[in-house]
């Protein structure tokens, strides 16, 4: 069924399609309006889930953690002093193997006071052990949401779906809605690594011998590693029964016969899809590479994608000391980059500016790190 | 061993050892001041006080740590404890 959603409310959409039991949440802008319509769902009874109100954000992802331990498809969402709030929890639920799904609406950590859109909240999940993704556009954030459930429970890592602050969250979309039949015979029943039940009584959390943390991260390593394929393949999929295939974990945006390559993810990643359609009008051989994953991180992808072409990383984040997030696992990669630090705060950044920061990069005009727009930070 | 099982512990009697060696006080128990109001049992952290038929309440002295809680939480004085001797 084709219908017009939010990102927030295809998510919420999303999440009862894919028969979640369980929701805990605090309510924070711009992630609020997700489980307030779960709520709504849950009290006029149209998904059978329990909806915990908890007092914060730790209490959220430490209930969810409960629920899912104990064997029920649980969802949270939340977003930057949110995350930051949870934080603990974060670690918790990935270094327990627990899955479950939460959606992260980035949005620019304070101060200032701001509720608009930049990655750094997302990226600060970088190290704990989830699978991070980020959706283009609301039809993708519904759509990793439905998978974020099969990919977590197969792979046994907690997953996030992250979408941008309002330009997906609060922006209405034209949606695929598929029917409940057809997730149901998509999505298969909930498996974990481990639960617990009444009758069989074990301690969670527990103090163990030192090689007993070495041998439980380097096997989590192994599995985040392994869910590379995963995704890919979760991805075909979900291609064959809803006839949407994005490209794993990476998608290509006439990149093959590009001299140059932008790397970027997330929402505007759509603005500057328009900025290389105009550019190659232009006989400029622009094409995108676009992070559908940051976790686990496609290095092989970008390796064999990006070999002999100029790339720029637009990074929607910074890393104090450093630079943006994407560019130092992109350089992680592929080694020399060129980095463009734009929409920080959510300072707004669209077409134009994205066909003037491509030409620049071909033009050699831009700096190794340039904060955009330049005048801006004179 | 499966990874998962690294986090998870199953619950089992004297896991960490024979732990009641590490007690330098005893409760003892005196029934005749006892009103049989469990608390004792409802309060120790070991589940180391037994109710029992006939003696109302039995002390596992291997895993008794002696910590005392037993004896401070009893209303009536029915549980002294009592220096543990070389």
């Amino acid at each position: 069924m084709r219908t017009l959603l939010t990102g927030n409310y295809a998510v919420a959409e999303a999440v009862k399609l894919s028969r979640a039991r369980v929701i805990a949440a605090y309510p924070i802008t711009p992630q609020t309006t997700i489980v307030e319509k779960l709520a709504e769902m849950v009290e006029k009874k149209e998904i059978d889930a329990e909806f915990i109100r908890v007092e914060s954000e730790h209490s959220a992802l430490a209930a969810v953690y409960g629920s899912a331990v104990a064997g029920l498809r649980s969802f949270t969402a939340t977003s930057s002093h949110g995350l930051l709030y949870m934080y603990e929890m974060v670690w918790w639920v990935a270094n327990a193997r627990v899955p479950l799904v939460m959606a992260v609406v980035t949005r620019t950590i304070g101060p200032p006071w701001n509720i608009h859109t930049d990655h750094t909240d997302l990226l600060t999940m970088r190290d704990s052990g989830w699978i991070i993704s980020m959706a283009e556009n609301v039809q993708e954030a519904f759509d990793l949401t439905v998978q974020g459930f099969r990919i977590s429970e197969e792979a046994g890592l907690p997953f996030t779906v992250g979408m941008d602050a309002f330009q997906l969250s609060h922006t209405a979309e034209v949606v695929d809605l598929p029917s409940q039949q057809d997730v149901d015979a998509w999505l298969p029943e909930r498996r974990q690594p481990y639960r617990i039940e009444p009758e069989d009584p074990v301690t969670v959390g527990c103090i163990g011998p030192n090689e007993y943390t070495a041998k439980l991260r380097c096997n989590m390593a192994r599995e985040m590693e392994k869910a590379k394929e995963l995704v890919n393949r979760v991805d075909e999929e979900f291609g064959k029964s809803f006839g949407r295939r994005y490209g794993g974990l990476v998608e290509e945006y006439r990149l093959e016969d590009a001299d140059y390559a932008v790397v970027m993810t997330g929402a505007w990643s759509g603005d500057a899809k328009d900025a290389i359609d105009m550019l190659r009008k232009e006989k400029l051989r622009v094409g995108m590479l676009r992070l559908r994953y940051f976790r686990p991180f496609p290095q092989k992808e970008l390796r064999k994608l990006l070999e002999e072409k100029e790339v720029l990383v637009v990074d929607r984040d910074f890393s104090m000391g450093h630079m943006g997030i994407l560019g130092i696992e992109v350089s992680s990669a592929i080694g020399d980059i060129t980095n463009v630090i734009a929409g920080i705060g959510g300072v707004d950044v669209g077409v134009d500016d994205f066909k003037m920061m491509f030409r620049k990069f071909a033009d050699k005009k831009l700096r190794k790190i340039e904060w955009w727009p330049e005048e801006m930070f004179l | 061993m499966k990874h998962s099982e690294y986090l998870i512990a199953k619950p089992s009697k004297g896991s960490a050892g024979q732990t009641g060696l590490w007690r330098s006080f005893r409760p003892v128990y005196h029934v005749e001041r006892c009103i049989r109001c469990l608390l004792c049992c409802f309060y120790c952290p070991e589940d180391v006080i037994e109710v029992h038929y006939h003696r109302f309440i039995l002390f596992h002295y291997e895993y008794c740590k002696g910590c005392g809680i037993c004896a401070s939480i009893c209303p009536e004085d029915a549980i002294e404890m009592v220096e543990e001797e070389e």
